[in-house]
């Protein structure tokens, strides 16, 4: 299920159009996992507030999407291009694999409630493999 | 035994009823059949699945589509016992469907995603939350009666 040349063309497009909302994306997206999926919180006991929208959540739900629009810059060689990001993951946060799934699906429930119609099951379909080539690229030092 | 709030359960018929099944139907089943292409293995007999566009205009998912939420009825209205609520639903999808379980997470992920396209702002995380842990039992029930 890797990228051809419309899925990249797809997401470098989509993700230009969106580049100015990445912050609103990443605290959304990161807020409604740790409510959807409570079992998430296991790896943010550290945090003294993880309800939506708060502090923490909100600085590292832009971390995130951070990396992920470095992603789109790095499209062609994601596995190359993310080999420092997999081993933080990897070696020092050792996040179970399976959440990349759940927040990646957090992230395309949020896309959708903010662009509606706009994100179209052609742009859903170039953006789950693209989230999850990088998910892939992320566990890549795992083991 | 699922136990509900008072919220979850108001949340979960407040969704139905705000629900427009003919267009949030078929726009889940295409949705799903175009962003996970091998659950078309199941709509072999339902006409042309060529492209996205062919498959959004397909009539036959259209109403299959319907079909499938007016299910979800069965659910809410069942929510103390969705479990035995859906015994024949599951032993159908099962025995003469043939139908990989795992599809009807496939299914409810995209359905969540025509929701919140509708609802925009106001699929919250805690209605999300509720929704999910709807969908959660309903994927559950379903896949019950598989041998």
């Amino acid at each position: 299920m890797s990228l051809n040349a419309k899925d990249k063309t797809i997401i470098r497009d989509f993700f230009k159009k969106i580049s100015t909302r990445n912050e609103e994306i990443g605290n959304e997206a990161l807020s409604r996992m740790l409510t959807v999926y409570p079992q998430t919180k296991s790896y943010f006991a550290h945090w003294k507030d993880l309800s939506p929208g708060s502090e923490p959540v909100k600085r590292h739900g832009v971390l995130i999407m951070n990396g992920v629009f470095d992603g789109v810059s790095k499209l062609d060689d994601l596995i190359g291009g993310l080999l420092d990001l997999s081993e933080l993951h990897a070696f020092m946060l050792r996040i179970d694999p399976v959440n990349f799934k759940i927040f990646t699906h957090c992230i395309l429930v949020v896309m959708s409630m903010i662009l509606g119609e706009e994100f179209t099951p052609e742009i859903h379909l170039s953006v789950d493999k693209f989230l999850a080539q990088l998910s892939l690229a992320l566990a890549e030092r795992y083991r | 035994m699922v136990e509900w709030t008072e919220e979850e359960r108001s949340i979960i018929n407040g969704i139905f009823a705000n629900m427009n099944y003919e267009d949030i139907g078929p726009k889940a089943l295409s949705r799903c059949l175009i962003v996970y292409p091998w659950t078309q293995r199941y709509f072999s007999s339902f006409g042309n699945l060529y492209s996205p566009e062919t498959i959004k205009a397909n009539p036959q998912i259209a109403a299959q589509g319907i079909t499938v939420v007016h299910g979800l009825d069965r659910a809410m209205k069942n929510m103390d016992n969705i479990k035995a609520a859906y015994t024949d639903l599951s032993i159908l999808h099962s025995e003469k469907h043939h139908v990989d379980p795992d599809n009807f997470r496939l299914l409810g992920d995209c359905l969540t995603i025509v929701i919140a396209a509708k609802m925009g702002r106001n699929f919250t995380p805690d209605v999300h939350a509720a929704w999910q842990k709807f969908l959660n039992v309903v994927v559950s029930a379903l896949g019950r009666q598989y041998h």
